[in-house]
């Protein structure tokens, strides 16, 4: 259950190797121990962080999941050993844009990871969490997905995707009390980022973690991190395409 | 009868969905126990505990309000024999008449005899009187396999459900032993004092001469004044004592609701600036007066008079925090108000009073010593600052009120309460498939593996 001050006991992170949510799950446990279940694919880097998240005080179960594959049962073993408080949905692909708009493999993996495999662990979510009465989702969005740049319009339309059926679902599941955070991060500084020039505004995995933990207390629906995102966004949606186009970003 | 239903507490935190379900007699309580689904059952009363211990997310709640009758008052023996879903209010109204009292009233009458059974409640009387399950003469209490017993203060079981936070059943008919009274007033002895130190030396001296006793300080002011605040002692009133126009109805009450506040009302109304304003307006309506006869809604309950007045906190809600200290760390009261105020939480609703013996129930709250009552709106750093509260309360051998919990930790409520597996135990073995199951009891640990 969370508490009265937002304290989950529960976390469920769905992209088990994800860096900012393993910040996330760091943030919240920070203040409380807490059960936590990892999904992620096999590999040094999934064992890695359930010994991070273990010297962290955590109770960590590891439960096998590839979001290519459209497997949603993961969602179904994660809740066998308790309620779920907290869900983050933090799995991802940004893949490279000049490959994925040409290789039609590589733009549907991209779909695939990025919105078929999150809107059916969001379905998944939503039934759970209505049947055990309460909870809290978490969806990584972009602000790549607010406006297509044509620098990274593959991975941005995924995120657009993505943004829209979580904003819908937090609508869904308003009225059974079941809580929906969607979260739009600039730039942030993590190994899917590496070696990229960093847009301005550009942040790290525990700033986005103070954020969503926050946002999770307090039913926040939408949060851009760093919040002045929210602003700069909003101007630039409004921006002219033969401007918009000539912009550095 | 069962529809669907988010709840939550009085503090207005953490809601959650339920399956509600209105029992209209004995029978409907057993056949939705019985047919209780896996995440299990829980009996609520009239909402007034402040965290979770009346919701069941994802399970059946049952709405005990709807098993009201009052079967038997005894004027002379002062035994009354009513349902659980019977509120404090609509008891104390139909017993006044023959001239009783229910012994244990807490800072509201809005709540059920099977709420203040399982939250074995207290009031401004505890020191002479004790909680509420002292008074409890039997109780008939629905199993998990759907058995009905009747049990008495020679049950162990009876003991394990005073206090039990509806975790062992759910009460649906208890006999009560009221006392006998005059009046319905109360001759009531205020004391505007200075500063904390003496108003908790004030309080320690005579308090057995009175039959409430509690006190209200500020929580804002600080340097000298810390902690000034209004002692109130009062005995009941005699009709000798009365003024000439209320002899004629001696035990006449009337508690008009003046207004029930709106469901408008932003978050952070309650800052430190109202907090203050509030403090000194308290502080100083009530000068040292001895004597005054007062009826039962201004002396005991003033907050009554407002209906839903939790709404004034906000979306967000408050929390109140509430713990006891042995008599002997009285300090802990002193240190924990210093370290609200450090951390700039604001609290207008604070209460003291001094324990007198508990009783034999493992999860009963009171012991001899402090109980400190707070109620902090929800924002920044207040979970921070409730944990590093804890921490003193549990040093010195405290414990916090169920009643009012809704942040801590299981092991705090572990090491709180040394009785606890004794009540486990008891526990266990009447509902061995946990049937009976609350947010409360999810977050706290306090049933199932």
């Amino acid at each position: 259950m969370i508490d009265a001050v937002g304290n989950p006991q529960s976390i469920l992170l769905l992209g088990g190797t994800s860096e900012i949510g393993l910040a996330t799950v760091e943030a919240f446990a920070s203040d409380r121990p807490l059960r936590v279940v990892l999904a992620g694919r096999p590999s040094p880097r999934l064992d890695a962080a359930k010994a991070r998240l273990e010297a962290r005080g955590c109770a960590v179960e590891v439960i096998p999941f590839d979001a290519r594959d459209g497997d949603v049962e993961v969602v179904a073993k994660a809740f066998t050993s308790g309620d779920i408080d907290v869900a983050l949905v933090a799995f991802g692909l940004l893949g490279d844009n000049e490959k994925a708009w040409t290789d039609v493999a590589t733009a549907v993996e991209l779909a695939q990871v990025n919105y078929t495999a999150a809107v059916g662990v969001g379905v998944a979510l939503g039934e759970r969490m209505t049947a055990q009465g309460h909870g809290s989702i978490v969806a990584f969005s972009s602000v790549a997905g607010e406006r297509a740049r044509r620098s990274n319009f593959v991975y941005g339309s995924t995120k657009a995707g993505l943004d829209a059926f979580y904003s819908g679902l937090t609508e869904a599941l308003r009225p059974v009390g079941v809580h929906v955070t969607v979260v739009r991060p600039g730039f942030v500084h993590t190994r899917m980022t590496e070696g990229l020039k960093p847009a301005p505004l550009s942040t790290t995995p525990e700033a986005v973690a103070a954020v969503v933990v926050d946002a999770v207390r307090t039913h926040k629906e939408l949060v851009w991190a760093p919040a002045p995102l929210r602003f700069v966004m909003s101007a630039l949606r409004h921006v002219p395409r033969p401007i918009f186009r000539r912009l550095p970003i | 009868m069962s529809d669907t239903q988010l709840l939550h507490g009085w503090g207005r935190t953490a809601p959650s969905l339920a399956r509600v379900v209105t029992p209209r007699s004995v029978e409907d309580v057993v056949a939705a126990v019985t047919s209780a689904g896996p995440r299990g059952v829980i009996a609520r009363g009239l909402g007034r505990s402040y965290g979770d211990p009346a919701q069941n997310a994802g399970g059946t709640v049952l709405a005990m309000a709807g098993l009201g009758e009052i079967h038997a008052i005894e004027a002379e023996s002062g035994l009354v024999d009513v349902d659980a879903g019977v509120s404090l209010d609509t008891l104390m109204r139909a017993a006044l008449p023959h001239g009783l009292w229910l012994p244990v009233l807490p800072g509201t009458r809005q709540v059920t005899v099977g709420g203040a059974i399982g939250a074995d409640i207290h009031g401004k009387a505890h020191h002479v009187v004790g909680s509420f399950g002292n008074h409890v003469r039997a109780l008939t209490l629905v199993t998990a396999d759907g058995g009905v017993h009747e049990l008495t203060p020679e049950d162990d079981l009876f003991w394990a459900t005073v206090a039990g936070m509806g975790l062992t059943g759910v009460v649906v008919r208890a006999r009560l032993q009221l006392h006998h009274v005059e009046t319905a007033y109360f001759k009531v002895d205020t004391e505007q004092i200075d500063n904390l130190a003496e108003l908790m030396a004030r309080q320690s001296t005579d308090d057995e001469k009175y039959a409430e006793s509690v006190s209200w300080f500020d929580a804002v002011t600080t340097g000298a004044h810390f902690g000034r605040g209004l002692l109130t002692r009062a005995n009941h009133a005699t009709v000798a004592d009365l003024p000439a126009k209320l002899r004629d109805e001696p035990l006449k009450f009337d508690a008009p609701q003046l207004l029930t506040v709106p469901d408008v009302f932003p978050s952070g109304l309650l800052n430190r600036l109202t907090g203050k304003l509030f403090s000194e307006l308290w502080y100083r309506k009530s000068p040292t007066r001895m004597g005054a006869i007062q009826n039962i809604t201004q002396f005991l309950h003033p907050l009554d008079i407002i209906g839903e007045w939790n709404r004034g906190y906000g979306p967000r809600g408050f929390l109140q925090y509430q713990f006891v200290v042995p008599e002997a760390r009285s300090d802990v009261i002193r240190e924990v108000l210093e370290r609200m105020t450090a951390a700039r939480q604001v609290s207008a609703l604070n209460v003291l009073k001094r324990f007198g013996e508990g009783n034999r129930a493992p999860l009963s709250f009171p012991m001899p010593g402090w109980t400190l009552c707070v109620d902090i709106p929800i924002g920044p750093g207040l979970g921070a600052l409730c944990d590093e509260l804890d921490e003193l309360v549990l040093a010195a051998g405290g414990r916090h009120y169920l009643a009012k919990e809704s942040r801590t930790t299981p092991a705090a409520i572990r090491r709180g309460y040394p009785r606890f597996d004794e009540w486990r135990k008891i526990r266990d073995a009447v509902d061995p498939h946990n049937v009976f199951a609350s947010d409360m009891s999810r977050r706290l640990e306090l049933t199932g593996d």
